[in-house]
């Protein structure tokens, strides 16, 4: 187990954590990672993330929940226990389509949701009784932490931080 | 700031004159069709064996009819029911009278398209003004170009409605009410404290003249912020205070605009939903075309301040109200074909039966089409896809209103030929000069605005 420092850059508010994290990529550091008590809009782009597929996963996620509708609502009002649906005594899926759009709709907001919230707490690492990974509980709070790791150049990144107005630097040591 | 080109002030002309050809070549054509004329094409349909599907629709009327206990043989009417018996001269003047309607209909549904896009804009600027939305400001002189338009639209739309008489409205036929006449109609005059030409008349004037009133002084205050010394923001918050009550009015307004100069043309039918279902319409195509004017005066360098952003919040608007159009269509479809009261769903078994393509297709092209089009937030951000979607979006948009107006004044003789393609360009061409006038009139960027800088700034 190797033991490595990182620095933990406090801010307290999200534009000027934005501007730092802007600053920190121009001056080519890498960020580790930054926790926020809030969704903070375009610092994903800021950091140089990946686009999440999470949107594609929701797409697929509702077409499995539309297939489950219609086959659900076919079994049930067709083919099991016939019904006659508003008077229209067809005993046609199609024909009585109107009648089951409503729960097709549904089903697919309810799978495309669920499912993309459960993918969301596998892909982020996150079950119940987890330990909290954020370093600083005030992060939870009113603060924004930004994680850098430290390679031989702590004094250059300290000052660095400072100038883009963090109100507490940390070095700390990880252990891996 | 932007001047009327020359180009483009030819283009509108040309089309306002093509389209006037077009339009009037299919009203002299289709005025000079004699009862005799349509007898000779209805024995020519029936041995090709193409009438079929009208003696399938005659069989619904008839018993619709039976149902109301009334005949009403008025023969400007599609829905007025025709019996199997006299298929003879009452058939023939029945569908002669429509296809004199047709060049009328057409008319009026073109006008309406793009006074609604003007009227819609209205709401949306409005919306705005109320909201004080801080990432709209630099659209604000492309919507106020748009509503310049809404003024003569409006007018127009009435004098076409008033001119064509029962030609569209078949409740302002003075013998629907007359108890002594033979096309007398229960029901109509039962509705006539409400559907009369007088009161048809004033009702419009007074909506147009609320929503112009509005225009004039929420431009004229857009106008005289950028004047203000800074800090002063007086007018600002006089906007925001008139649009607020405008907002009100027009809620009811627009609602009631739209049972007066959509819904009345199938007097015995009634949504009580309708006036929603027009405003998301109305809506859809208004930021379509502020999307598309946008996108070209863009194009032209003449909004730089304009960034992918705001494109992308529009195109966001063109993809929410798409799908609440959808959602007020389907649910006034689907209370209708679940109850199956006969003087309801009347109306979508025309619709179904006689126009099938146009029904289905433009659920296609209004919500499909721009649901998998425009569902991808990066899509949202590229000019030409915006565009092609909004070209779509638009045509769906038409032939929804089309959807409207035509079964009832036309029946199964529909079809979109010259009246129809040359109406459309005719109005496309007078709402392109009135909009780019009003647009080439003043500075595009307001500058007074106090959230000029937020909207200067905006990204998402």
């Amino acid at each position: 187990m190797e033991a490595s420092k990182v620095i933990h850059a406090i801010y307290n508010d999200d534009d000027v954590l934005m501007n730092a994290v802007k600053q920190v990529k121009a001056a080519k550091y890498h960020i580790d990672e930054v926790y926020t008590p809030f969704p903070v809009h375009g610092l994903d782009k800021a950091m140089g993330l990946a686009p999440t597929r999470l949107a594609i996963c929701a797409f697929m996620y509702g077409c499995v929940g539309l297939t489950v509708a219609t086959l659900m609502m076919n079994f049930i009002m067709i083919e099991d226990w016939p019904q006659d649906i508003g008077g229209k005594p067809s005993f046609s899926y199609l024909e009585n389509m109107p009648a089951f759009v409503p729960i097709m709709f549904e089903l697919t907001v309810f799978f495309a949701a669920h499912l993309m919230v459960i993918t969301f707490y596998l892909r982020s690492k996150m079950w119940p009784f987890k330990n909290a990974e954020n370093p600083d509980p005030r992060t939870t709070d009113d603060h924004f932490l930004m994680e850098i790791s430290v390679t031989g150049n702590q004094n250059e990144l300290e000052s660095l931080l400072g100038q883009t107005g963090a109100v507490e630097i940390n070095i700390v040591d990880k252990a891996h | 700031m932007y001047t009327l080109s020359n180009r483009l002030k030819i283009v509108s002309l040309a089309l306002i004159v093509v389209g006037a050809i077009l339009w009037g070549t299919g009203y002299y054509t289709s005025h000079h069709v004699t009862q005799d004329d349509v007898k000779i094409m209805l024995a020519e349909e029936a041995s090709h064996g193409g009438h079929g599907d009208a003696h399938a629709v005659a069989d619904t009327h008839a018993t619709e009819s039976v149902a109301h206990g009334d005949a009403h043989a008025t023969n400007d009417h599609a829905e007025a029911g025709h019996t199997e018996v006299d298929h003879g001269d009452a058939h023939a003047e029945h569908v002669m009278h429509q296809i004199h309607n047709r060049p009328y209909s057409a008319l009026y549904i073109a006008a309406f398209f793009f006074m609604m896009i003007a009227l819609g804009a209205l709401a949306f600027y409005a919306i705005q003004q109320a909201a004080q939305a801080g990432w709209s400001p630099l659209l604000f002189r492309v919507m106020e170009g748009i509503t310049y338009y809404l003024l003569p639209g409006a007018l127009i739309v009435v004098a076409i409605a008033v001119i064509s008489g029962d030609h569209i409205f078949v409740w302002m036929n003075p013998d629907m009410v007359n108890p002594e006449s033979a096309d007398y109609d229960k029901l109509v005059a039962g509705k006539s404290g409400w559907l009369n030409t007088t009161g048809f008349v004033i009702r419009a004037l007074i909506f147009i003249t609320g929503w112009s009133v509005y225009r004039y002084f929420s431009r004229k205050f857009s106008l005289a912020q950028d004047d203000a010394p800074a800090g002063d923001t007086r007018y600002f918050v006089n906007n925001f205070r008139i649009s607020a009550a405008f907002l009100v009015f027009f809620l009811y307004t627009e609602s009631m605009m739209s049972w007066d100069w959509i819904m009345s043309v199938d007097p015995h039918w009634f949504s009580t939903l309708f006036g929603w279902y027009v405003l998301a319409g109305m809506l859809v195509c208004a930021v379509t075309v502020m999307a598309m004017i946008t996108i070209y005066l863009k194009s032209k360098g003449l909004l730089p301040n304009v960034n992918n952003s705001h494109i992308h919040d529009l195109a966001k608007f063109m993809f929410g109200f798409s799908i609440f159009w959808t959602y007020l269509w389907f649910s006034q479809f689907m209370l209708i074909w679940y109850s199956n009261i006969p003087e309801e769903v009347t109306y979508f078994i025309t619709r179904i039966e006689d126009y099938n393509l146009p029904f289905f297709g433009m659920v296609a092209m209004n919500f499909l089409f721009p649901l998998l089009l425009l569902m991808n937030s990066d899509f949202k951000r590229v000019s030409w896809f915006v565009i092609m979607a909004g070209v779509v979006i638009l045509a769906g948009h038409y032939i929804d209103i089309f959807n409207m107006i035509m079964p009832a004044t036309v029946g199964d003789r529909w079809f979109i030929g010259m009246p129809e393609i040359g109406a459309v360009l005719l109005f496309a061409g007078l709402f392109m000069f009135i909009v780019f006038y009003a647009i080439s009139k003043q500075s595009l960027v307001p500058k007074g605005n106090p959230f000029i800088k937020e909207s200067e700034n905006f990204h998402y």
